[in-house]
């Protein structure tokens, strides 16, 4: 039960019947140093016993498993091992202290309630928090938006009386002067970016979060996507920290382990315009305290409300079961290491994956996320010179709120004067004048020097994919129909299983892009139907999808939406074939993609910017990676010629307009592919 | 000094016998008086210890039964007056419940609990703690009882599926035999729950059509014989204590069944004081086993938990472990030969070696093969002699976490006393709440006092606590000096010495457990047991996790109220440990509670298996974790069980289908 008599539930949202409570209005009506001095007495796991930082590090160094690797590691004394995996353990561990959570929860406070309206909280999933903890150990999973959420969980948590989490940090935040000694205090442990083949650090990493999680001495926080999204879009789970997480309950170390999803959203996300830069290649700034400082003009800004939604929590004793069989683990001393079976890595996959989904569904959609979608679905010049009607965009954003209402989507819809305040709030990106909407230009339009056609495509890219990025947010939404959407139009079919084939290979293909869980094809086809027959767009019969009058709208809205990615995939794929070497690293791949595309642009060939994306880049690579069409030998990429030559003849046959190199993709899932670009070259 | 002469059925043997009965005896009596008197006291000493709870055997009725058998030998076997196990078992045993019938837990008219009879320490004694506990366990409540059906409905069985033609021939054998409804319920059943559950309500399901008592091994040839040539499935029955649905008749089956049951087979045939082993009868049970060779100043040691009915044969069959076996050894340890008739023929070794490098040991074909390859008929075993001195005792953990810790160290310096076992905060409070009423207020007074020591003083956690029980054997020197080196290792894990009582109370649990299962069943409490085995280094692991499962399992499947889940670590080993749980819970509210219960134990079989234990430690596969074999030793390992079986047994005379 919460104390819900010293924090009284007043501002209650409803939305989906779930109750939001702004935490921040509680914060603004008592003193900052009464707040962080609040009685803390959190009820822990009921197996954990009390231990210290000190204890845990002890834990670490002496187990069994660590002692074996140290044995292994030869060609230095056993001792200076052992010192280096010291060394580690020193580098890497958290020391939370409840002193230093005061803190804190007493700057985080202060900057919070300067940066946000309002922080709303779902109590309900908070409860159930509570509740888990006290059962079993606990993984909190949020998802990563911006550098404000890294301790947003542990101030609510301080709050609401639940244990303060030990969080999992990039290794360069430990490196800030005196704020990364703060953080270590406040709980995070850091790991290195680039670990490598680095056995000992591996060995030393994994013994320390599985000690966490076997002894439950703290909820253990980290996300599962490894870092922060620079395109606010989720990222395909990494899976070494998770399977570290998973291994005790593989190996019968816990009873269960619970996860918990976390979904954070943002109205306006603080290091917006940062995010565009870094993604079009202008390097981030390195984490730094003075740096920080900086950044502090970020406090005059308005960056209107949060959301932190705490999900269903998860036991990952029934997300297992039957998909798993623990006694591959009976043979083999527990404490060694021990490579597991492909069946658990799928698992591992899954879980990793449904958790993101799970992330995905729980964030709540703006306003402003619908209106970035339709926006960046008007021709280009239309944004950047005379503006889009308001009049007409706002019409358009309701019948989008519809939509993504019948699409079961999350909505932040505050009740009043929704637009023009959203439009206010992100100023920096559109502004609103004499019924119309234009996208804001960075740099100052009216400077002496003109700018080269190649900086203007930079400068205007740099303002897209800012609206990309809102547009993003919502996308998890569309997803789904949308490739169906898309895969009606290209196949212009209507039977069900040429169309699930069809939508089956784009789901392959853009499955580095947008989150889709393993194995589970037909249900997301099954959920795309059903999503698009009950907005009317589509009438199913057991073999057809019927395209309906009333749902062409709804049908060109979503294919519009992904026709972007199409595009950008479309065009990586010729680079490759026309113009790229076979041998690459993806220093060289990434600028000559974004020079072929800015020459593209210019002459009115490619109408997406987001190509110009590292990010989309780097998903194209790691696609055909997947797929086996290229292959990545330490830094380089290699094309794969062998199978060009094995294929070329029979794809000859089949399709000619298609020059040889591109046939080398062909080379695995041959049939997709023919399909796709067969249809591609017919549209 | 005399002894009486078993009857002797084979000619090689009867020679052994005339010669060479009791090998060494000479030595024996040798020594001089006083040192007889000696035995003679340790053996009453013993006889008051052998399992404390038997106050007093039962006096023979069973004279009437010598048979063809024991007629043949020269004479008398004078002590089958005083065997347990009468032909007619309904005579002195429940139908449907557990052991005697004279001896059952009841609430009185004050509403306190007692346990009637006077065979055991606590037979007539109040328990006043068991009420509060049943209550407060599993919300039960004497207003809301389920009787069972009192007297077993002979219409209720079916009739008897009669082969003609080998009763004709069995009839001229002059074996004795019957199909009278009541002998053949009692040979269909184990002590499963759902077996027991399904009597109480008067339920009874394929039941074996005829009942046999050979008397001796020829007796089995016989009967094997007329089987193999009439094609009649048999039954082998021992102690009836199997809890592997190992008992249940298949359903599938259409032939006749008949039930072997050897519980005639009940003599030892020779004793031999030179290389201290005896030869016995397969159908002895344990306690008559013990009773005789202490008269003659031995034991075999092997104590199981239930071997006050359990017997040789089926100790054999089902790979049986004995409580005090790290003195003793398990029953693959005390065999030495054994002789079992199966549709092939005899099978058994032509020496007694002690141990031989002939090929794969044909004995471990029989021991476990659970009645599918023939019948185990007699047996020769090691016995020792009497151990002159024994002790109890208890030490009290922190946790349970610091019991496992020291247990593994005695197991790791191999100093475990005869028996040693670590039960968990739950049965602690269980053991507790079986304490007789006690007589003086002093005792109380001291009760008071140590639990004032243990929780305050030393700062124990009473929801946390648990406790060793320990039983020390051997010289007297050599058992007090063992006894403060297993106190010491406990003493470094947190242990404080708890006393004899506790220790001794503790054993005596286990053999009235199985009647408190039929006190629970009264008010809506259904329960069990089940065991395995697993490595050191898993066993917290799998105390834990299994529990959690039962607990969540039962959460799961609309049990209304928590049940009790409760383990303890009841064997060590060089690399590993046995562990027993119990497991019981209120099944108020629910439509269908034995497949509720079923459903729960499969869950934590499975549990189980998962977290690195075995199948089963001793209690066998029978019928009921047959599912499970073929992954706990792969197919090869099947097929080789399989060409045995089609070799030995290609008819499935011996067909109660456990195991494969």
């Amino acid at each position: 039960e919460l104390k819900q008599n010293v924090y009284s539930i007043k501002n209650v949202v409803l939305k989906d019947e779930e109750e939001f409570t702004d935490i921040l209005e509680e914060r603004r009506c008592t003193t900052d140093l009464g707040y962080a001095l609040r009685t803390f007495n959190p009820q822990p796991y009921k197996g954990a016993p009390s231990s210290s930082t000190s204890d845990l590090k002890k834990a670490v160094l002496e187990s069994q498993y660590l002692r074996y690797i140290i044995a292994l590691e030869t060609g230095s004394s056993v001792e200076k091992v052992r010192q280096e995996a010291r060394g580690i353990l020193e580098e890497m561990s958290h020391n939370l202290q409840l002193g230093f959570i005061r803190l804190m929860a007493y700057t985080v406070n202060k900057v919070f309630k300067r940066l946000f309206r309002s922080i709303y909280v779902n109590m309900e999933g908070l409860n159930m928090l509570q509740q888990a903890i006290q059962e079993s150990p606990v993984i909190l999973m949020p998802n990563h938006r911006s550098y404000v959420d890294f301790l947003i969980v542990s101030f609510i948590l301080f709050t609401y009386d639940i244990p303060i989490p030990v969080i999992a940090a990039g290794i360069p935040l430990a490196s800030m002067k005196v704020v990364g000694e703060i953080l270590r205090r406040s709980g995070a442990f850091f790991i290195r970016r680039a670990i490598g083949s680095d056995k000992l650090y591996w060995a030393v990493l994994s013994e320390y979060v599985r000690t966490i999680v076997r002894t439950g001495c703290a909820p253990l926080e980290f996300y599962v996507e490894g870092f922060r999204s620079r395109t606010l879009k989720s990222v395909v789970p990494k899976l070494g920290m998770m399977d570290m997480v998973l291994e005790p309950y593989f190996k019968g170390e816990v009873f269960d382990i619970t996860l918990v999803p976390i979904s954070i959203s943002y109205d306006r996300v603080v290091e917006e315009s940062l995010l565009a830069l870094e993604l079009l290649g202008v390097p981030k700034p390195k984490e730094s305290t003075t740096g920080l400082f900086k950044a502090s003009r970020v406090l005059q800004e308005d960056y209107g409300c949060m959301h932190v939604n705490f999900g269903r929590p998860l036991s990952v004793r029934q997300l297992c079961e039957g998909k798993i069989n623990r006694s591959e683990y009976n043979l083999i001393p527990r404490d060694l290491p021990q490579r597991p079976s492909t069946e658990i890595q799928d698992c591992v996959n899954w879980v990793a994956h449904l958790i993101v989904r799970t992330q995905e569904e729980g964030s709540l959609i703006s306003p402003w996320s619908l209106m970035a979608c339709l926006l960046l679905q008007a021709p280009i010049t239309t944004l950047t010179e005379e503006g889009l009607q308001w009049h007409g965009l706002t019409e358009k954003t309701l019948w989008l709120r519809k939509l993504v209402l019948d699409f079961r989507g999350r909505l932040n819809w505050p009740d009043s004067d929704v637009m023009s305040s959203t439009v206010a709030l992100h100023h920096s990106i559109v502004h609103h004048k004499a019924g119309r909407v234009c996208l804001v230009q960075d740099g100052d339009p009216a400077s002496q020097d003109p700018l080269s056609p190649e900086e203007g495509v930079m400068r205007t890219a740099a303002a897209v994919l800012m609206l990309v990025s809102y547009r993003n947010q919502a996308l998890h939404v569309f997803v789904r129909p949308g490739i169906l959407a898309t895969a009606i139009h290209i196949t212009k079919s209507t039977q069900k299983d040429e169309l699930f084939s069809f939508f089956c290979f784009l789901r392959d293909v853009f499955a580095n892009e947008f989150i889709f869980i393993p194995g589970r094809a037909s249900q997301d086809f099954d959920e795309a139907c059903s999503l698009l027959q009950k907005c009317g767009a589509v009438h199913m019969s057991e073999q057809e999808v019927t395209v309906l009058e009333t749902g062409l709208e709804v049908l060109s809205f979503l294919q519009k939406l992904l026709q972007p990615f199409l595009d950008s995939y479309q065009l990586i794929f010729r680079y490759l074939c026309e113009n790229g070497a076979h041998v690459f690293t993806e220093k060289q791949f990434l600028p000559a993609v974004q020079n072929l595309a800015t020459k593209l642009i210019l002459s009115g060939d490619l109408h997406t910017f987001e190509v110009l994306s590292s990010d989309t880049q780097k998903n194209v690579l790691s696609a055909l990676r997947r797929l086996e069409a290229v292959t990545k030998l330490r830094n380089e990429y290699k094309v794969n010629k062998a199978a060009v030559r094995r294929t070329g003849d029979i794809l000859c046959k089949i399709i000619c307009d298609i020059p040889v190199k591109i046939k080398l993709l062909f080379c695995v899932r041959l049939e997709n592919f023919v399909l796709f670009f067969t249809l591609l070259s017919l549209k | 000094m005399c002894h009486t002469f078993p009857a002797l059925t084979s000619d090689r043997s009867s020679r052994i016998c005339s010669l060479l009965y009791k090998h060494g005896s000479s030595m024996a009596s040798n020594s001089s008086g006083s040192d007889s008197s000696d035995r003679q006291r340790i053996a009453q000493q013993r006889l008051s210890v052998i399992a404390g709870h038997l106050q007093r055997p039962v006096e023979g009725n069973s004279g009437i039964l010598a048979a063809e058998c024991k007629a043949q030998g020269d004479k008398l076997d004078v002590s089958s007056e005083r065997r347990t196990v009468p032909r007619r078992r309904q005579e002195i045993m429940k139908w449907n419940g557990w052991g005697y019938s004279d001896s059952k837990f009841l609430y009185n008219k004050k509403g306190q609990a007692e346990f009637t009879g006077k065979r055991y320490r606590l037979s007539g004694m109040i328990i006043p703690g068991l009420r509060e506990w049943m209550e407060s366990t599993f919300g039960a409540n004497l207003q809301h009882k389920t009787p069972a059906a009192p007297i077993l409905n002979s219409s209720a069985v079916q009739p008897p599926t009669l082969n003609e033609a080998f009763l004709k021939e069995l009839k001229s054998t002059g074996i004795p035999f019957s199909h009278d409804a009541e002998d053949r319920v009692f040979r269909s059943h184990g002590h499963c729950l759902h077996e027991i559950f399904a009597l109480r309500e008067g339920k009874i399901g394929r039941v074996p059509d005829l009942v046999v008592w050979p008397n001796c091994h020829n007796d089995v040839v016989k009967i094997v014989e007329l089987a193999c040539k009439h094609n009649v499935c048999l039954m082998p029955y021992g102690g009836g204590t199997s809890v592997s649905s190992a008992l249940e008749c298949p359903p599938e089956e259409t032939r006749s069944i008949v039930s072997l049951d050897t519980s005639q087979m009940n003599r030892i045939l020779w004793i031999d004081e030179k290389n201290l082993t005896a030869h016995v009868e397969a159908g002895i049970v344990g306690q008559d086993l013990e009773r005789l060779l202490n008269e003659s100043g031995y034991c075999t040691g092997h104590e199981p938990d239930s071997m006050e009915f359990s017997s040789l044969g089926g100790w054999v069959a089902t790979r049986a472990s004995g409580m005090k076996k790290n003195i003793y050894g398990n029953i693959e340890d005390l065999v030495v030969h054994i002789k079992m008739v199966t549709p092939q023929g005899v099978i058994e070794k032509s020496c007694q070696g002690p141990r031989m490098s002939t090929g794969p040991d044909v004995h471990h074909f029989i021991m476990g093969s659970e009645g599918t390859l023939g019948v185990v008929t007699e047996v020769t075993m090691k016995i020792r002699p009497m151990p002159e001195y024994q002790k109890y005792g208890s030490v009290v953990f922190p946790n349970f976490e610091m019991g496992v810790a020291c247990l593994r160290e005695v197991a790791r310096q191999r100093c475990a006393p005869a028996s040693i076992r670590l039960m968990d905060n739950e049965q602690f409070k269980f053991g507790h709440a079986l304490k007789p009423q006690v007589s003086s207020i002093f005792t109380s007074f001291l009760d008071g006092l140590k639990k004032f020591y243990i929780t305050k003083f030393k700062g124990f956690d009473p929801n946390r606590l648990c406790v060793a029980t320990l039983l020390f054997e051997g010289d007297r020197e050599k058992v007090l000096q063992h006894e403060k080196q297993v106190y010491d290792i406990a003493a470094k894990f947190g242990g404080l010495a708890a006393g004899e009582d506790n220790g001794q109370r503790g054993y005596m649990l286990t053999f009235v457990i199985a009647y408190l299962r039929d006190l629970g069943m009264d008010y809506y409490v259904i329960g069990e047991s089940f065991e395995t085995s697993v490595p050191w280094d898993r066993v917290l692991d799998i105390c834990r996790n299994v529990k959690a499962r039962i607990v969540r399992e039962c959460k799961d499947k609309g049990v209304q109220f928590p049940p009790l889940s409760t383990c303890r670590v009841t064997q060590t080993y060089d690399a590993g440990a046995c562990v027993y749980f119990y497991f019981a819970f209120n099944y108020r509210g629910l439509s269908d509670p034995v497949h509720v219960y079923e459903q729960v134990e499969h869950a934590a079989r499975e549990e189980i298996l998962a977290n690195g234990g075995s199948l089963s430690h001793h209690h066998g596969v029978g019928k009921l974790r047959k599912e499970w074999m073929r992954e706990t030793i792969s197919s090869v390992g099947m097929g080789m069980l399989r060409s045995v079986k089609d070799y030995v047994d290609p008819n499935n005379i011996f067909g109660n289908r456990n195991l494969l």
